[in-house]
């Protein structure tokens, strides 16, 4: 079975992520640039059941130029090969916009399975794995914490608040996975020096037939109109436990009103 | 004046509390109208609570396999729905289900989505709260219907009682392009408040040691009447189930009070908790991290501070 897995680059969340002042979008260049540790969870997924099943893993990105990093980081761990979406028109493009892209590309591309991460740590609007299930007219499995591929079907366990249901569905789908899907594997040596020669195709907004008018943040269907940084937090009153903290932490609390 | 959908988020026959917040987000702007996807009878028992809340209309979108598919029937239900109103925005909760209903239906309708905010007024304009509560931005959807998911516990004020007739909506899910829900197992809640929603939450990490001295971080839980939160440290250590991990990949709580127990302070775990009003830590390492963001830091073991806290909130309580 071909699996798409879908990676995307953010900025490390060790670092402090920044806003540019100007029009609110994400500053890229203010941080680290990683793979969404969630992707390479991803990416592990698509690997255990090419293992299980066959087939290949493709992973595919929407980002700049440097995006490319997390490809080779991808391809390192195993996936077979990678697809870049890559053109300034994309430059701060919204979710809609995004999926869009990312839907044209996996028009070009076979699979019998799309493996995203559940929530990006930067956008966090853990609506583009639906939004691409909506365009290819498929069915999305989200949130995933265990999967399983039977034939044609898929099952899996879903998170939801407060539980978990368990779901089934037919292949081809999205499916996104949590954090508690599995631990992604560290690329090793031999890894490292074969993704040097694994294939990266690149997609521009035209390759895709994406029309001018609709690409990058000038167009996009919602807009930032100003962002603020909210000033820090100050460190308040510190004690050392002398046997009566707490106690102190309880009068500290009714001196507040907080109890 | 016009319609503003909100889709219905309700369980067990009775409504969640992000709900009336909802309507009371969609009164601002236009007139609110509430849609109920669900089983046949639905909408019809939970109609007087829509009512009291400020539903004028609310939708029945109601069928057998209205509750047997993955997230497509809500997507439906609102796209059947906002053919007939032409709404000037459709609301939803920040849910898991919430954000994607969301984006599937963006896709649907051609129209922008604003995800997790915080706040909106009344032209939609909504107010979003970033990188772990680092930045406020207020954004716009410039095409379409605005969509947008909200934050529980995050709008204030409410809608008047209005009519809250109950009128059928056709709508029909493609099978295809959906995923079926076998079962649906939901953990015992207890008598302890939503982690998301409380007002006071207790947060235990590494540094608790093991599932079993969990019991420290749930006795004060208790005796301040709040929820129980964890590190993901102690998540991945088998000490607290994953649903209650407070976090970049957790939960975002922003609680009155919040007592971190054995926890260092990760920029990580800060950004999940760092927007509450009060925060008290407990640490046995002066130079914990989490120090610089407490209000109220204690050097010292936990295993003595706590259970002391605990007696001492008792006390109080009489
Ligand atoms: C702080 C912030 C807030 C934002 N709020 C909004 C908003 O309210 N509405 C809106 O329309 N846009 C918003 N955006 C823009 C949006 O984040 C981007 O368009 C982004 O590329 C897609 O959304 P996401 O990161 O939230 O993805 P999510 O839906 O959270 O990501 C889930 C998964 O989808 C896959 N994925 C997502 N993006 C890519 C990609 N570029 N390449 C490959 N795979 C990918 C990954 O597997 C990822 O783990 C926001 C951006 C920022 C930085
Ligand atoms: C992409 C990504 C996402 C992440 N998401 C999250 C998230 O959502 N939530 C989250 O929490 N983390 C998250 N993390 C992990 C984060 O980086 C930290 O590893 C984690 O928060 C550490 O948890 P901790 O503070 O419990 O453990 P540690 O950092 O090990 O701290 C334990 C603390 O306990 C103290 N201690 C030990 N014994 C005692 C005692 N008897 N009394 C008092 N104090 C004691 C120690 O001094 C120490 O400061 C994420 C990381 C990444 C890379």
């Amino acid at each position: 079975m071909n699996i798409v897995v879908l990676v995307k680059q953010v900025p490390d969340t060790y670092s402090e992520r920044k806003l540019r002042e100007s029009d609110g979008i994400l500053d890229r260049d203010a941080t680290d640039n990683v793979i969404d540790e969630i992707d390479s969870r991803g990416v592990e997924a698509g690997l255990q059941l090419t293992e299980a099943h066959g087939g290949e893993v493709t992973v595919l990105t929407l980002g700049p130029d440097r995006a490319t990093e997390v490809l080779r980081k991808a391809l390192a761990m195993g996936a077979h090969k990678a697809v870049h979406v890559v053109d300034d028109a994309f430059a701060g493009s919204d979710a809609l916009q995004t999926s869009a892209a990312l839907a044209a590309a996996l028009g070009k591309l076979e699979f019998d399975l799309i493996i995203a991460g559940n929530e990006s740590t930067d956008g966090r609007t853990a609506s583009v794995p639906a939004m691409l299930a909506e365009r290819l007219g498929i069915p999305q499995v989200t949130f995933v914490r265990a999967l399983e591929i039977d034939g044609t079907t898929l099952k899996a366990e879903r998170t939801v608040d407060g539980g978990y249901t368990e779901v089934t569905s037919p292949i081809p789908a999205v499916v996104s996975v949590t954090e508690k899907i599995n631990e992604p594997r560290y690329p090793n040596f031999k890894g490292i020096m074969a993704a040097k020669s694994k294939p990266v195709t690149t997609f521009s907004a035209e390759d895709l037939g994406l029309a001018a008018g609709d690409t990058g943040g000038a167009v996009s269907w919602s807009i930032v109109l100003d962002a603020a940084p909210r000033p820090p937090r100050e460190a308040g009153e510190k004690v050392n436990d002398d046997g009566s903290a707490g106690t102190k932490v309880a009068e500290y609390l009714a001196s507040a009103r907080l109890i | 004046m016009s319609d503003v959908l909100v889709l219905v988020d309700h369980f067990d026959g009775a409504l969640r509390k992000v709900t009336p917040e909802l309507l009371a987000a969609a009164s601002r702007i236009g007139n609110p109208v509430a849609v109920v996807v669900g089983a046949p009878g639905t909408a019809e028992a939970l109609a007087p609570a829509l009512a009291e809340a400020g539903a004028a209309t609310v939708y029945a979108a109601e069928s057998a396999e209205a509750t047997q598919y993955l997230v497509t029937p809500q997507v439906a239900a609102l796209a059947a729905a906002a053919a007939a109103t032409s709404p000037a925005a459709i609301l939803l909760a920040a849910t898991i289900d919430g954000r994607e209903i969301a984006g599937r239906l963006a896709v649907r309708l051609d129209s922008g989505v604003i995800s997790d905010a915080v706040d909106v007024d009344a032209d939609a304009v909504a107010t979003q709260s970033v990188f772990g509560g680092s930045y406020t931005v207020r954004s716009k959807v410039s095409r379409g219907t605005p969509i947008i998911s909200i934050r529980a516990n995050s709008i204030e004020g409410s809608a008047p009682a209005a009519a809250g007739t109950v009128t059928p909506l056709e709508f029909s899910v493609d099978a295809a392009a959906s995923a079926t829900i076998v079962a649906v197992h939901t953990e015992p809640a207890g008598d302890r408040p939503d982690l998301g929603a409380a007002s006071v939450v207790v947060s235990g990490g590494r540094g608790v040691g093991s599932a079993e001295n969990f019991t420290v971080v749930e006795a004060l839980a208790d005796a301040l009447g709040g929820a129980v939160g964890a590190s993901r440290a102690a998540v991945d250590s088998g000490y607290y189930p994953h649903q209650f991990q407070v976090g970049q990949t957790g939960t975002t709580v922003s609680p009155q009070v919040y007592v971190a127990l054995g926890i260092s302070g990760a920029i990580q775990h800060r950004a999940g908790m760092q927007t509450s009003k009060t925060i008290v830590a407990v640490n046995k390492d002066s130079d914990a991290p989490i120090f610089e963001i407490s209000d109220f830091g204690v050097v010292g073991d936990l295993f003595d501070v706590a259970p002391q806290l605990t007696q001492a909130v008792q006390a109080r309580k009489g």
